[in-house]
């Protein structure tokens, strides 16, 4: 079938990058499958369990870059015990082994030891790029490694990373011929960091565009900072604290006037609000706003830290804005793309419907969104759905748990409804607040391009888990939690789940039973039952409910690394 | 079609995990280092909506027991990260400044602060008619208009009332309980 010789059909797939297209040029022949696997440098791998590394490695001998996710999505809010799983150490020391030249790692809810930052450190001469989101398990000694040992190192990227020890020497191993820096990120750790040796290192790195700093980074140390990268386009400030009196602060202010790259703004992890005018220059050209972070900036100070940003298309911001800020927001910032409201935890910090509503009516652009409240109302979805048909990610959480519409006293079924039906690339969508089955008929009937999809504590029957299972054909992923649905859900159609990556199910109605006939019926899913409870025994009555359920289709069978309180069935 | 409820098990049936005394929702066997549950603020200011039409909870087989009457607090909800939430619930010291004739008092947190200048400095903002002057080896503050001068004191953990500045900055955010700006005439006995 070819008419071309190989080396220019290899320089035609050079154009083709998404992993998601090169997988479907790789199933037209033989001669593409192989010519496109010997010339892929970017592998995306959505589920470490579902393939082994040796295999990736054997289709994929010229690997450059590697994305590794462990975790499902629940670990995140403490559904998973501790050590379930996720280890990246295997995957490390096989590529070590291999003859894969590595450059890039990405990693989402893995764990990653020290052992394990060192080896790669060592065993990858090109090593160019480590970016870690919500790991664990590594200290700053394995960051020294990486730091020490990674001569072209170009970035440094952890995010929501909780480590537990800190002692700051890490940033002095970087070596003095380390000067290919091209974006550093340690906002998330919690220690004192050697200040003498992160300026050198920033003076010493001429390429340097991103920059987060930690909360123990002062702000006259930021401001030298800042005089030796003033082509940041990222920052991410740690302290900014101080006395708008004083020099540092008239320093401060004209070397912030001189960061003309900056678009992207985070951090204020400590910040004292009256010295916000600071950072108003800097405001107007930023597209991307993370104030997620900052409880300390509130209130006027924020609205009108909000009124400069006329640019942004990115904003994550706590509740404590209020309906009211976000009024300002819809306001001025015509050009949003994404907004994610956190809740602040503060008692008459929230937002409601109103907020939503205004946001919708005034950034037409507004396609992701992630949205804390304290309520919300069917009338608002609906409105919602009219003013906006874009989002292709909408993700709400009703703080309290299956609250209805305080209206209507009525369940936000139709709400949802009208989001699903109105909103043709919706992609993922999560649910709160009083849910009944009709919602997932909604969801089953309209939905036709959801890939993720996140329930919890809504339904009445299994009717409402098939719906979405016969009606969501591109669905990927579904996870469930305390929601009454069972074995006639799970087992109606058992081909479906090797169609998506995996399913999560805790605390429904399902059964060891019912668990057990899937995975008898399913060989190439794993299906886990997570067992935490000691009073739990493995006893071998069907009838028993089960607490946590993940299943994920997979390659290489029930995996080795398993601990005792997880049986694959 | 009305919404059919599912019966749920009552609560008096299901299990009961061993929980550890005094742990809420929480996962007891989340790795040591990760905070307890989210701000229980949250969970217990809207529990005044509407609990009639709910049905029983199915119990997450973590969670511990719960009161009928109100909405417990379940492992992972609402779902925030826990890194966002132990960075939330981080830091904050808010203690209350008294000003001897003043008539109402403030409130400052201590923890975005890193020194006892930048304290007092926060303090001559909130409280404009002071103003700090500094000399070689003591601050002094004083009332702008009639001249008065005040020495800062703070009420530590132990109830006692300190001098403010004796004691390395951590260790005064970590004692302190409130702060009140004395007049220098009644300090007698704390010395300059």
């Amino acid at each position: 079938m070819n008419y071309f010789p190989d080396e220019v059909i290899e320089h035609v797939f050079d154009f083709v990058t998404s992993q998601k297209d090169r997988n479907a040029v790789s199933l037209v022949c033989k001669s593409w499958y192989k010519i496109e696997r010997l010339s892929r440098q970017s592998v995306f791998i959505g589920n470490c369990y579902a393939i082994s590394p040796e295999r990736v490695i054997g289709r994929f001998p010229g690997l450059k870059s590697l994305t590794l996710k462990g975790k499902p999505h629940f670990a995140d809010f403490n559904l998973l015990p501790y050590d379930w799983g996720g280890w990246v150490y295997p995957w490390v020391e096989a590529l070590a082994k291999s003859r894969v030249g590595l450059e890039e790692l990405r990693l989402k809810r893995m764990v990653v030891s020290d052992d394990c930052l060192e080896l790669l450190s060592r065993s990858f001469v090109n090593f160019k790029s480590l970016v870690l989101v919500s790991c664990e398990g590594f200290t700053t000694d394995g960051l020294a490694a990486i730091a020490a040992n990674c001569r072209y190192l170009r970035e440094l990227d952890l995010q929501e990373i909780e480590v537990d020890d800190n002692r700051g020497q890490w940033i002095s191993c970087f070596p003095d011929s380390c000067t290919s820096l091209v974006s550093l990120n340690f906002s998330c750790l919690k220690g004192e960091i050697n200040l003498t040796a992160l300026e050198r290192l920033v003076a010493r790195s001429p390429n340097l565009k991103s920059l987060r700093l930690n909360r123990a980074v002062p702000l006259d140390t930021l401001q030298k900072l800042l005089m030796r990268a003033p082509q940041l386009v990222d920052l991410g400030i740690g302290s900014f604290v101080y006395d708008p009196s004083s020099e540092a602060y008239i320093k401060l202010k004209a070397t912030l006037v001189k960061c003309k790259s900056i678009r992207s703004l985070s951090g204020f992890l400590e910040v004292v609000p009256c010295c916000l005018s600071a950072i108003h220059p800097v405001c107007q050209n930023l597209t991307s706003l993370n104030l997620s972070y900052a409880p300390g900036i509130h209130g006027n100070e924020l609205i009108k830290l909000i009124r400069f940003c006329r640019k942004l298309e990115r904003l994550w911001i706590l509740d404590s804005i209020g309906d009211r800020g976000l009024g300002v927001v819809a306001f001025t910032c015509k050009e949003l793309q994404e907004l994610r409201v956190f809740p602040s935890g503060v008692d008459n910090a929230a937002v409601t419907e109103e907020g939503l509503v205004a946001i919708s009516a005034g950034c037409p652009k507004l396609h992701s969104l992630l949205y804390f409240c304290q309520q919300m109302t069917n009338a608002a979805l609906i409105t919602v759905a009219k003013n906006n048909s874009n989002f292709t990610r909408f993700r709400l959480c009703i703080l309290d748990r299956e609250k209805p519409d305080p209206v209507t006293m009525q369940p936000l079924d139709e709400g949802f409804g009208a989001i699903v039906q109105s909103c043709k690339r919706l992609r993922r969508l999560s649910l709160s607040g009083l849910l009944t089955d009709q919602v997932f008929l909604y969801i089953g009937m309209y939905a036709e391009q959801l890939e993720m999809l996140s329930i919890a504590f809504a339904g009445n029957s299994d009717k409402g888990m098939l719906y979405v299972l016969n009606g969501c054909k591109k669905l990927r992923k579904l996870e469930i939690r305390d929601s009454p649905f069972g074995n006639t859900a799970l087992l109606t159609d058992v081909g479906k789940y090797e169609t998506m990556r995996s399913l999560w199910m805790s605390s429904c109605e399902v059964t060891l039973g019912g668990c057990q006939t899937l995975a008898k019926k399913m060989p190439r899913l794993n299906v886990e039952i997570i067992n935490e409870d000691d009073q739990m025994e493995f006893s071998l009555d069907d009838r028993q409910k089960v607490g946590k359920m993940y299943l994920y289709r997979t390659l290489v069978g029930p995996r080795k690394d398993a601990p005792d309180f997880v049986w694959t069935l | 079609m009305s919404p059919e409820k599912v019966n749920h098990l009552p609560e008096s049936d299901t299990k009961l995990t061993l929980g550890l005394p005094g742990a809420g929702g929480e996962c007891h066997r989340t790795k040591a280092g990760t905070k307890r549950g989210f701000l229980e603020t949250v969970d217990l200011n809207l529990m005044s909506s509407s609990n009639d039409n709910k049905h029983c909870e199915e119990n997450d087989a973590m969670a511990s027991s719960k009161t009928p009457a109100t909405k417990a607090q379940v492992v992972g909800w609402p779902p925030v990260r826990a890194y966002r939430k132990s960075a939330m619930k981080g830091s904050c010291k808010f203690v209350k400044v008294a000003v001897d004739g003043a008539p109402y008092l403030r409130k400052v947190d201590l923890e975005i602060y890193h020194s006892y200048q930048e304290l007092l400095s926060a303090l001559e903002d909130m409280f404009s008619f002071l103003t700090i002057r500094n000399h070689v080896n003591e601050r002094k503050i004083i009332d702008n208009v009639n001249g008065v001068e005040y020495v800062p004191t703070y009420e530590d953990k132990d109830g006692d009332w300190m001098l403010v500045g004796d004691v390395p900055w951590k260790m005064f955010v970590e004692s302190c309980k409130r702060v009140r700006l004395m007049k220098s005439s009644e300090a007698i006995g704390l010395g300059n």
